[in-house]
C-alpha cells in the first residue's frame, strides 16, 4: 500500500514539513536512550542488593510493564491523537499479539508441564491429543514473531477497509471496535478456542532456550521493550512531521475537505490503523514474557477504554503525551491498588470525567499553556 | 423347584386373590368403616414365605379398600406383630386383630415382629403407593403416583387403572398413564406391549421418549430389541412424540427470544432516546440500570421490614422508585456533566465512561460487591405450563407485558404531550426550537431525566430475572448499542424491531450452535449490517440523516 497520494494530486500543504526532531529531541533521545541501556540496567545488575542505588527487580518489572503500555498509548494517539479516530478495540490488538507471542512460549515449555505432555496442559486436560492447526509451526521464534505482526494487522487491516470504506466514523466506529473485541473476548473465554480458555496462558518456563524468571532475562526483555519504545517514539516523529502526517491531521479536522481536495482519506485511515495495530500487537508479545500470563480479560472493553484515557491525560496529539499519561495513570494505579483498593475506581472514574471536562491537552497541554490549539 | 406344600399354598392363594379381585370389582368404592380383611391373606402376609407376601401384598392392594391401606401402612411402619397363629397389630403398647379389627386384651405376652425383607418393602411401597392412588388429597395422590413410576408391577395394573378412571388431575393423570405404559412394556405379552406402545404416542411427556428410545437402539451390531414389529412400532410412536415435542420447542424458542428481546428493548429505549434523540453517548446508562436495580431492592427491604403484609406488591412501589431514582441521577449527571460536553462526542464517551466506574464503586462501596438478593413476588413465581417440555414463566411474561407498555407510554409521550414536542424539536432544530421561546437547557435535563429513568425500569425489570450486583449494567451495555446502532438512530420503532429480531436470532442461533457461538455471530452480523446500511434499519431521510 502506498501511503503517499498519487504525485498528480500531491499539492504542498502550507507549511513545510518540520524536521522529525530538533536538537535539544535528539539530545533528550539520547539521554533516555543512555538511561534505559546503560543505567537501569547497570543499578539493577552490578550494584549489589542493599545498595542504595540499586534498582529493585519489582521497579524494572514495572518500568518494562508501563513502558509496553506506552507503546500502546503512543499506538492509541497516533490513530486517535492524530487522525481523530477513537478505536475502543486496541485492547484486543494487544491481546492478539500476546496470545501470538504466549503460543510460542507455550510450546517451548516443553513436557515440564503438570501433565508432562508434549501438549499444553489445558489440551492435555480437554483431552486433546494433537495441536490444532493454527498451532503449527508457533515452536519456531521467528514465526512467532510474524504472527504477532500479521494477526493483529491482518485483522486491523480488513476490518478497517470495510470500516472505513462504508465511512463509519466517530462514535459509531468507537461502538463497533468495542463490539469486536468484545467478540473475540467471548471466543477467547471458549475452551475449544483453542487459546486456554478462561485461564489463558500462565506457567512459561524458558523464552529462545533462557529461563524467564532470571534477572538477565529479565533485564533483556526491560531493554527490548525500551528500544521498541524508542523506535516507535521515532517512528510516530518521523510519521507526523512527514506530508502523510499532515493529511492525517487534515482528515481529522476536516475530513470532507481533505476530500475535496482529492485525497482518498480511505487509504491514510488504513495505513495508520493499521500500523497503531501491528504496534500494539508487538507490545503485547512483549508483555506477556514479563507479566508471565495472557487471558481473555485483557480483551474486556474496559481495558481498551483505559487505553484511550492513558492517552487522554497525557495530551493528545503529542507523541510525548501518551508515554507520560501512560506513565502517570498505571504508576498511579500500581500505588492506588495497594495503598486504597477501593479507591482505585473512584479515581479512574474522576480522572475520566476531570481530563475531558478541563484537560482537553492533558498534562503536556497544561506544560505548554496554550502552544496547541484545539481542533 | 417348587416343593409340593409351596405348589398348594400358591393354588390357595390364586383362589384367595380371584376372590378378593371378585369382591372389590363388585364393590367398587363402597367405603366400610372397619371392613374384615380376607384372613388368609393377612396371615400370608405376616406368617407367610417371601413369595407368598408377595404375592398377599399384590391381593392386598387390589382391593383397594382404607383397611388393606391401614394394614400394609402398619407393617411399613414395623407395627405387625405375630402372637402364635393370630396377626396382631400393636401400637402404644395396645393391640388389635389385624383380620377383624377388635382389640385383643390383655396383650399376648409373647410376639414375634414381622420383617419384611427388602424385596417385601419394595413391594410394599409400591402398594401403598397404588392405595394412596385412592386418596382424595391431590398432594397424597401426586406423592404416590410419582412413587409408583419406579416399582410398579403387573399386579398393580388394575389398581392403576382404577385410579385412572377416576382420576381428573392432568399431572398425576400422566404419570399415571406413563408407569401404566412402563409396566405393560416389560410385559411378556406381545401383544400388550404393541398396545403400550401405540399409546404411548399420544403422550405429551418429553419422558416417554426415554421409555421407547431403548427399543430402538442398537447394541454393538444387533438391536436391543429383536422384535422388528415391535421396533417399527416404536419408531412410529417415537416419531409422534418427537414431532409434538419440536412444537414446543419450537415455541419456547420463540418465546425467549421475545422474552430476551423485550429484556433488550427496556435496555435500549433509554438509549435510544440519550443517544438516539439528543446525540449523548451514555457509557453509563448501564450503571442507571443498575441503580433501578438497587432502587427496587431497597423498596423490597423495605416492604419486608415495614409492611411484610403486602410484600406481594412491593414491584408497585419499586417501579416508580427505580424510574425515579435513575432519573434524578441522570438529571443530576446532565447538569453536571454531560451539559458541558454537547457535540464532542468522543469526549463524552470517556466521560460517561467515568462516571460508570464511579458508580459502580459507589453501589460496591454502599451494598458490598456481592449480588444482592431480589425476590419475585409469589404471583410471579410459577408459569403457564403450555406443553409438558414446555413452561412460559410469569416473570417473563410480565416483563414482556411490561416492555410493550413502557414502550407505548414512550411513544404516547413523545408525540402527545407538550414535553415530548419539546423535546422533538430541540433534537430537530435547537436554534430555531430556542427562538420560539422553548427552553432548550431544560428540555435537555428532561430529557436526559426521561432516557436515564427508563434505564431504571430496565434495571427494575431485570432484577427479576437475573442476578443484582454492581456490574449488572456492565454486560448489557454493549448489546443495548448494538440494538440502538442496528434499529438506527432517532427512531422508537426501529429499536423495537432491532430489539425484537436480535433477541429471536439470538435464541434461535443459540439452539443452533451455542450461546458464545451465538452471540458472536449477531455481532458479526451487526458489523457486516452497518457496511450495508450505516445509518440503521431505520435511517432517516435528508438532511436529518447528516449528525
Amino acid at each position: 500500500m502506498n501511503p503517499m497520494p498519487p504525485p498528480q494530486l500531491r499539492t504542498p500543504l502550507a507549511a513545510p514539513p518540520h524536521p522529525v526532531l530538533t536538537r535539544g529531541g535528539w539530545a533528550t533521545v539520547t539521554f533516555v536512550a543512555y538511561l534505559l541501556f546503560v543505567l537501569v540496567p547497570a543499578l539493577n545488575l552490578l550494584v549489589p542488593e542493599g545498595h542504595a542505588f540499586h534498582l529493585s527487580d519489582y521497579f524494572v518489572t514495572l518500568a518494562a510493564k508501563i513502558m509496553c503500555y506506552a507503546i500502546v498509548a503512543l499506538a492509541m494517539d497516533l490513530i486517535w491523537g492524530y487522525t481523530g479516530i477513537l478505536s475502543l478495540g486496541h485492547g484486543l490488538f494487544f491481546a492478539l499479539g500476546g496470545y501470538m507471542m504466549g503460543m510460542y512460549l507455550m510450546r517451548s515449555i516443553g513436557t515440564e508441564g503438570v501433565y508432562h505432555s508434549q501438549l499444553p496442559d489445558f489440551m492435555v486436560f480437554l483431552d486433546w491429543k494433537a495441536y490444532p492447526w493454527y498451532w503449527s509451526f508457533t515452536d519456531h521464534f521467528a514465526y512467532a514473531l510474524l504472527l504477532v505482526v500479521a494477526v493483529p494487522g491482518l485483522l486491523a487491516l480488513v476490518f478497517g477497509y470495510f470500516a472505513f470504506r462504508s465511512r463509519i466514523k466517530g462514535v459509531y466506529f468507537s461502538i463497533i471496535t468495542q463490539a469486536l473485541s468484545y467478540a473475540f473476548m467471548l471466543l477467547f473465554f471458549r475452551n475449544d478456542t483453542g487459546f486456554g480458555g478462561n485461564n489463558g496462558f500462565t506457567d512459561f518456563k524458558r523464552i529462545l532456550g533462557y529461563p524467564i524468571a532470571t534477572p538477565t532475562t529479565r533485564m533483556a526483555l526491560f531493554v527490548a521493550t525500551g528500544a521498541l519504545l524508542l523506535a516507535a517514539f521515532l517512528l510516530g516523529r518521523a510519521i507526523v512531521t512527514s506530508r502523510l502526517g499532515r493529511v492525517l491531521t487534515a482528515i481529522r479536522d476536516a475530513e470532507s475537505r481533505v476530500m475535496f481536495c482529492g485525497y482518498n482519506p480511505l487509504h491514510y485511515k488504513l495505513f495508520i490503523w493499521t500500523l497503531s495495530a501491528v504496534l500494539c500487537g508487538i507490545a503485547g508479545a512483549l508483555y506477556v514474557p514479563q507479566v508471565g500470563i495472557i487471558n481473555p480479560g485483557e480483551m474486556s472493553p474496559a481495558n481498551s477504554i483505559e487505553i484511550a484515557i492513558w492517552t487522554a491525560v497525557g495530551g493528545r496529539g503529542t507523541l510525548v503525551g501518551p508515554i507520560l499519561g501512560a506513565f502517570i495513570v498505571n504508576g498511579a494505579k500500581s500505588w492506588f491498588t495497594v495503598a486504597f483498593p477501593e479507591f482505585w475506581l473512584f479515581f479512574l472514574g474522576l480522572l475520566f470525567i476531570l481530563v475531558t471536562l478541563f484537560l482537553p491537552q492533558g498534562v503536556i497541554g497544561l506544560l505548554r499553556r496554550g502552544g496547541w490549539r484545539r481542533p | 423347584m417348587p416343593t409340593m406344600p409351596t405348589l398348594a399354598a400358591t393354588v390357595r392363594r390364586t383362589l384367595t386373590i380371584a376372590a378378593v379381585a371378585l369382591a372389590a370389582a363388585l364393590a367398587p368404592g363402597v367405603a366400610c368403616p372397619a371392613p374384615k380383611l380376607p384372613s388368609a391373606l393377612v396371615s400370608d402376609l405376616a406368617l407367610g414365605e417371601n413369595d407368598a407376601r408377595v404375592s398377599a401384598i399384590g391381593a392386598l392392594a387390589a382391593t383397594g379398600s382404607e383397611a388393606a391401606l391401614d394394614l400394609l401402612q402398619a407393617l411399613q411402619d414395623g407395627e405387625v406383630q405375630t402372637a402364635g397363629d393370630t396377626v396382631l397389630r400393636v401400637r402404644n403398647g395396645r393391640a388389635t386383630d389385624a383380620v377383624t379389627g377388635e382389640a385383643v386384651v390383655p396383650l399376648p405376652p409373647s410376639r414375634d415382629d414381622v420383617v419384611p425383607n427388602n424385596r417385601v418393602r419394595r413391594e410394599l411401597a409400591a402398594a401403598i403407593a397404588a392405595l394412596k392412588l385412592a386418596s382424595p388429597d391431590r398432594a397424597t395422590r401426586l406423592a404416590a403416583a410419582q412413587a409408583l413410576q419406579s416399582g410398579a408391577d403387573e399386579e398393580m395394573l388394575p389398581a392403576i387403572e382404577r385410579a385412572l378412571a377416576g382420576e381428573q388431575d392432568p399431572a398425576i393423570k400422566a404419570l399415571l398413564t406413563l408407569t401404566r405404559a412402563t409396566v405393560q412394556l416389560g410385559s411378556p405379552d406381545r401383544a400388550k406391549r404393541i398396545a403400550a406402545i401405540r399409546a404411548l404416542a399420544d403422550s405429551r411427556d418429553a419422558n416417554t421418549r426415554m421409555l421407547l428410545l431403548p427399543l430402538v437402539e442398537k447394541k454393538g451390531a444387533e438391536f436391543a430389541e429383536p422384535d422388528s414389529d415391535l421396533r417399527a412400532e416404536a419408531e412410529l410412536s417415537l416419531r409422534a412424540i418427537e414431532g409434538r415435542l419440536a412444537t414446543g420447542e419450537m415455541v419456547g424458542r420463540i418465546f425467549s427470544g421475545v422474552s430476551l428481546g423485550s429484556v433488550l428493548l427496556l435496555a435500549a429505549l433509554g438509549l435510544a432516546i440519550t443517544y438516539g434523540l439528543m446525540g449523548v453517548i451514555n457509557m453509563a446508562h448501564g450503571e442507571l440500570m443498575m441503580i433501578g436495580a438497587y432502587a427496587t431492592y431497597v423498596v423490597q427491604n423495605l416492604f419486608r421490614s415495614q409492611l411484610p403484609g403486602a410484600f406481594d406488591w412491593y414491584l408497585v412501589a419499586a417501579v416508580p422508585a427505580a424510574f425515579a431514582a435513575a432519573a434524578l441521577v441522570g438529571m443530576a449527571l446532565e447538569r453536571s456533566v454531560i451539559r458541558f460536553l454537547y457535540g464532542r462526542p468522543l469526549e463524552t464517551l470517556l466521560a460517561t465512561w467515568g462516571i460508570s466506574l464511579i458508580l459502580i464503586q459507589s453501589m460496591r462501596t454502599l451494598f458490598g460487591a456481592q449480588n444482592v438478593q431480589v425476590e419475585n413476588p409469589a404471583w410471579m413465581s410459577g408459569g403457564i405450563h403450555l406443553f409438558s417440555n414446555l413452561v412460559l414463566p410469569w416473570n417473563r411474561i410480565v416483563i414482556i407485558g411490561f416492555a410493550a407498555a413502557v414502550v407505548v407510554s414512550i411513544a404516547a409521550l413523545l408525540t402527545r404531550t407538550r414535553l415530548g414536542l419539546f423535546v422533538r424539536g430541540v433534537t430537530q432544530n435547537r436554534p430555531m426550537a430556542s427562538c420560539l421561546g422553548v427552553p432548550t437547557g431544560r428540555v435537555d435535563t428532561y430529557a436526559f431525566g426521561l432516557g436515564s429513568g427508563i434505564a431504571g425500569l430496565a434495571g427494575c425489570a431485570l432484577s427479576q430475572i437475573g442476578n443484582v450486583g454492581p456490574d449488572l449494567g456492565q454486560s448489557y451495555i454493549v448489546d443495548s448499542f448494538m440494538v440502538v446502532v442496528l434499529g438506527g438512530v432517532g427512531q422508537l420503532a426501529g429499536t423495537v424491531y432491532a430489539a425484537m429480531g436480535l433477541g429471536i436470532v439470538n435464541k434461535f442461533l443459540e439452539a443452533w450452535s451455542g450461546a458464545v457461538l451465538a452471540k458472536i455471530a449477531v455481532l458479526v452480523f451487526i458489523i457486516v449490517f452497518i457496511q450495508k446500511r450505516p445509518q440503521g434499519l431505520f435511517a432517516l431521510k435528508g438532511r436529518m440523516a447528516d449528525g
